[in-house]
């Protein structure tokens, strides 16, 4: 099972609308989509707007894949669980998002094993059959890394 | 000399993105009495028996959810009174970072790690009272030291080279969350 994911705040009928029509074409995919207040209605997939945190966490365990908007909470979830993402950024002049800090995440993360990027709703299709086809992703710690909780610790200390 | 108390530290994060990278920060805080704070009641069990609290989610066209949830933030920083104030953003940490600050607290803002080209809207503020101000991103950060040692300090000449200094001040890098 595929965990689409847009995140908590804002609706992303874009990434929605893209991985639906794909689905139309690839029946044997099971995907279970988290999309928020949109407007685009998906027919090829179970959704629901917004989940409870404790759902939500079973559903992102339950699932082999991740479809997700381009956001440092899903995609961190995803590597902690080294399950491979498929991630698709906000584009502000869309009105997906108040400024293009997703473009940059997608641009830094693009090439991470386990981590693909889609530019827009027509790379996906092909990213999505791409994702199929991992296993897994990097993992990463489970915590912060040592030389920032240092500093920090050192910060309260003092 | 032993501490007489563990310090006491306010944790700020909106839900989401922002929660998930304050709560890998925890092993920071281990020394610490911690008191959660955040925009989603589901996310109480991330904390287990941490006190835990929760106010108005709002961005900034929503000046109605906004002024809401800066009351609420006030008045929590008040009951808490804490040492310090540490927050990954977003408006909730920004609040709790100024009024945390009026009250005597240590105040750290960690820009998200999503903003990896240019620091947020809310992190350029913060970065105008926090004492310590922090990217997740070396080219982000300056080389020059960004914790404000300054304190109080009398005499408009100097209140006005503090706020000068303030407004030239780039953020430090000292690691990420991951």
């Amino acid at each position: 099972m595929i965990f689409l994911t847009v995140g908590t705040q804002l609706h992303f009928d874009r990434l929605v609308r893209a991985v639906d029509e794909a689905l139309a074409t690839r029946p044997q995919i099971e995907v279970i989509a988290q999309v928020a207040e949109g407007n685009y209605r998906p027919s090829n997939m179970q959704y629901t707007p917004f989940l409870e945190p404790t759902v939500f966490e079973k559903r992102f365990e339950q699932a082999t894949h991740i479809i997700g908007h381009a956001g440092m909470g899903t995609i961190i979830q995803s590597l902690l669980q080294c399950k491979p993402i498929l991630i698709m950024p906000r584009i502000a002049d869309l009105g997906e998002q108040r400024n293009d800090h997703q473009l940059a995440t997608a641009r830094r993360f693009r090439g991470r094993a386990g981590v693909l990027v889609a530019d827009d709703e027509k790379k996906l299709p092909g990213e999505l059959d791409a994702l199929l086809e991992l296993s897994e992703s990097q993992p990463i710690d489970e915590f912060a890394n040592p030389q920032l909780i240092a500093w920090i610790r050192q910060f309260i200390a003092s | 000399m032993t501490n007489a108390r563990p310090k006491k530290v306010l944790a700020v994060a909106s839900a989401g993105g922002h929660w998930v990278q304050l709560l890998r920060l925890r092993p920071a805080l281990t020394n610490a009495t911690v008191i959660y704070a955040t925009t989603n009641r589901g996310l109480k069990h991330q904390v287990s028996d941490a006190p835990f609290h929760v106010v108005r989610d709002a961005n900034r066209w929503d000046k109605w959810g906004m002024l809401v949830m800066l009351f609420q933030v006030c008045w929590l920083v008040l009951r808490v009174r804490p040492d310090v104030v540490i927050t990954t953003g977003a408006a909730p940490g920004y609040f709790a970072i100024r009024f945390g600050r009026m009250l005597g607290a240590k105040t750290l803002w960690l820009d998200s790690i999503a903003n990896s080209e240019e620091l947020s809207h809310s992190g350029k503020l913060a970065g105008k009272v926090a004492h310590a101000w922090l990217t997740q991103w070396p080219e982000l950060a300056s080389s020059a030291t960004s914790v404000d040692e300054s304190g109080f300090q009398p005499g408009r000449e100097r209140r006005r080279a503090a706020r000068r200094r303030m407004e030239r001040r780039r953020p430090e890098h000292h690691g990420a969350v991951l």
